[in-house]
């Protein structure tokens, strides 16, 4: 039939197009991940792609020596053919070969032929550098001298590993409890009390952060971890606590309301059976959370600031970003430690994570 | 349970609530007060307060449900749900709509916050330069960013839904979500990277010199263009949100119809604009919604690619510039709240929506 023919050949041109937009939407990542491994002048000399196997040209032992009386400013004859300097000095391809200055003053002109170079040159020394540190020399007034290590990164991932964590479980939990009152329970203001939060879903956090960090300095919270967990949860609360709502106020209502006539009081209910029953829904919504935390930057960099026993990932990346914009070696190696944990938690879990994405948008 | 309103167990009740609210303050004070002067182990230091940030939660429910239970049926009926959304409603009140009030006091005085400038504030803001330039560009990330990602996802979602590996290509568009910004940023200065000379070790520039082009620095010279260089960031790492969803929504239009379309001789394209989009045009919105309210937002890409400058500025980094560097607390705030009024109707159509939904 024409009909299936036609969606046959369509499928090749789905698959290319498809194909084609992968690519380029992996391609940048690559650069980072090959260019992580390359030492340091390499990465400045030459474009990461270059590690694959390419042609370039390359001095063979054929070099052609001029004789003293030529003059080099005017046209310059070799071989029967006649050159500028200037193109001399680019070089010029001529029958599969590229003549060029190898030595102007010695008057020596290189032959090169053109062949298949790999520069495979991979090393981890990036990110040892980057994980344990610089080690930094300094001289005492006395003379004698003292090695101080820099901060690596190290001590900045478990930083953001201690703030990711309970940031992503209290306001899990506190959402859940109060979805299940929104869902289950009836109490005066419980209507005004959720359409605010629904509201809050869109605001802006910039609205906040400055009256919160008054009170943050007022309070000594600044730098604390509990601070940090605290602004966290209440950014990311409206939009758990809504899709908590969707998910708890879904469950069948006979379920716990023979628990309830048991004797079960609403938080043996909560705790024996909608924490275990929303376990799919807590994942994905945890996972999402969880990377926002982990990849945040503006939150840390106004409550945590500068203080190096506190300080988390992105920032010391965007530090160096800043201080160094020329140590690609640090940067891509840094950079792309910062990613191991987003993207393991995106291979292993992507089933959960891209349910949780979903969760009450798909349902018009 | 089981509790009796016996006069006597009232006191008793009391008590014991009070003894358990202030033994939960006393207690995790105290570990705050300890682990912000601890000098432990990183590791020791993370495993410890993960635990107390986790356990701390539940307990304070815990402790709180407990002291309810004390009291006669009728009064705890009352207690518990103000215990379970308690927590909640105190965070987002304490630090979201307090300090929106707060911030919106504040715009109307000067930098120091101390003499009332009415208005000022936010005439200076439309007529400044830099907060001019940081306006234009924001609505151009809005537009540009979000019309991109929503085109973008809704193509690659239909692509994916005919193609044999839809699995493996809906993870390559969507792995950019994991990634922080920040990491973006300096994957993306490597693309961008500009030397004068020869040899270019940014990929772009490397394409550009290999077809002939001269060289340029992407994100700093050629104003304004250079924006688009930088939302280019923003479509690579939200495209694949968008298109995830758009995804499961095509999905769910019924096959039967598209079959009777095609049975009917219309062509692929046609069918995408007659049934598909209509069909799935509340996600459309939600995932609209959720792109403008992000773009509105973004801070992290500029702040590490340029710093705002070259003309790249766009409001959130104006507030930070504005509040922390110049001190200019008016300003800031001012920011903040035109950035609010911008979300303003976005919170109206969701609000519509959620109840279309008949979430109430």
């Amino acid at each position: 039939m024409v009909g299936s023919k036609k969606r046959k050949g369509n499928k090749t041109v789905v698959n290319l197009v498809l194909g084609i937009i992968c690519f380029i939407w992996l391609v940048p990542t690559l650069g980072l991940f090959i260019s992580s491994f390359r030492p340091a002048a390499d990465i400045l000399q030459t474009g990461w792609w270059k590690v694959f196997p390419h042609q370039e040209w390359k001095a063979s032992d054929d070099v052609i020596r001029l004789s003293k009386d030529v003059d080099l400013r005017g046209p310059i004859e070799v071989n029967g053919k006649t050159y500028t300097d200037a193109q001399l000095k680019a070089g010029v391809v001529e029958g599969g070969k590229r003549l060029m200055w190898e030595n102007r003053r010695a008057r020596m002109i290189s032959v090169q032929t053109e062949g298949w170079v790999t520069k495979p040159n991979l090393t981890t020394d990036n990110y040892k550098n980057v994980l344990s540190g610089k080690e930094y020399k300094l001289k005492k007034a006395d003379g004698s001298e003292t090695v101080q290590k820099g901060s690596g990164l190290s001590q900045a991932f478990w930083n953001t590993l201690t703030i990711a964590v309970p940031a992503t479980i209290i306001p899990i939990l506190i959402a859940s409890f109060a979805a299940y009152a929104f869902a289950w329970l009836r109490f005066p203001g419980r209507k005004t009390m959720f359409v605010t939060i629904i509201a809050l879903l869109v605001i802006p956090l910039q609205v906040a952060l400055i009256p919160v960090l008054k009170d943050y300095t007022a309070l000594g919270l600044n730098g604390s971890y509990l601070g940090i967990w605290l602004v966290h949860s209440a950014f990311g609360l409206p939009l758990v606590t809504y899709f908590m709502y969707n998910f708890i106020s879904q469950l069948p209502k006979d379920l716990f309301e023979s628990a309830f006539i048991d004797g079960a009081s609403h938080f043996t209910i909560f705790s024996r059976l909608i924490l275990p029953l929303s376990v799919p829904a807590l994942a994905s919504i945890g996972i999402f959370q969880f990377l926002w935390v982990w990849n945040d930057y503006l939150v840390s960099l106004i409550f945590i600031g500068n203080q190096p026993n506190v300080q988390v990932m992105s920032m010391k990346i965007a530090d160096l970003v800043g201080s160094r914009g020329n140590d690609w070696h640090l940067l891509t190696s840094a950079a792309f430690i910062s990613m191991l944990m987003p993207l393991a938690i995106f291979f292993l879990l992507q089933k959960y994570f891209v349910r949780g994405l979903m969760g009450g948008s798909v349902k018009g | 349970m089981g509790t009796q309103a016996k006069p006597g167990i009232r006191l008793r009740a009391v008590l014991i609530s009070l003894g358990i609210l202030l033994a939960n303050i006393l207690v995790n004070g105290l570990i705050f007060l300890f682990f912000r002067d601890s000098t432990l182990h990183p590791l020791l230091t993370a495993v410890l307060a993960v635990l107390w940030g986790v356990l701390g939660v539940y307990l304070i429910y815990y402790s709180l449900t407990f002291a309810a239970e004390q009291f006669p049926d009728k009064i705890r009926g009352r207690i518990l749900p103000f215990i379970f959304v308690g927590p909640a409603v105190l965070l987002l009140g304490w630090l979201l709509v307090l300090p929106a009030l707060r911030t919106l006091y504040l715009s109307f005085f000067n930098a120091s916050s101390d003499k009332f400038a009415g208005l000022g504030n936010y005439a200076a803001i439309f007529s400044d330069r830099l907060l001019g330039t940081a306006l234009r560009n924001n609505l151009l990330w809005v537009f540009v960013g979000t019309l991109a990602c929503i085109s973008f996802g809704l193509l690659i979602a239909i692509l994916a839904d005919r193609s044999s590996y839809e699995r493996i290509a809906k993870s390559i568009i969507f792995m950019p979500m994991a990634i922080s910004f920040v990491a973006a940023g300096v994957i993306w200065k490597f693309v961008y990277y500009y030397q004068p000379g020869d040899e270019q070790i940014g990929l772009l520039n490397a394409i550009v010199t290999y077809f002939g082009g001269q060289p340029q620095a992407w994100t700093s010279m050629i104003q304004p263009w250079n924006n688009f260089f930088l939302i280019l960031i923003l479509i690579w790492m939200q495209t694949g949100f968008a298109m995830v969803i758009f995804s499961a929504a095509i999905k769910g239009v019924p096959d039967d119809i598209l079959e009777a379309a095609r049975v009917d001789g219309s062509g692929e394209i046609r069918i995408f604009f007659r049934i598909i989009i209509p069909f799935i045009s509340t996600t459309i919105l939600t995932v609209t919604t959720t792109i403008i309210v992000f773009t509105l937002k973004i801070f992290d890409v500029v702040m590490v690619m340029t710093g705002g400058q070259y003309d790249t500025e766009v409001v959130a980094t104006q507030f930070y510039r504005q509040f922390f560097m110049y001190r200019n607390f008016g300003y800031g705030s001012t920011l903040a709240i035109v950035l609010l009024i911008a979300v303003l109707p976005v919170i109206i159509v969701n609000l519509r929506q959620f109840r279309k939904q008949g979430g109430f």
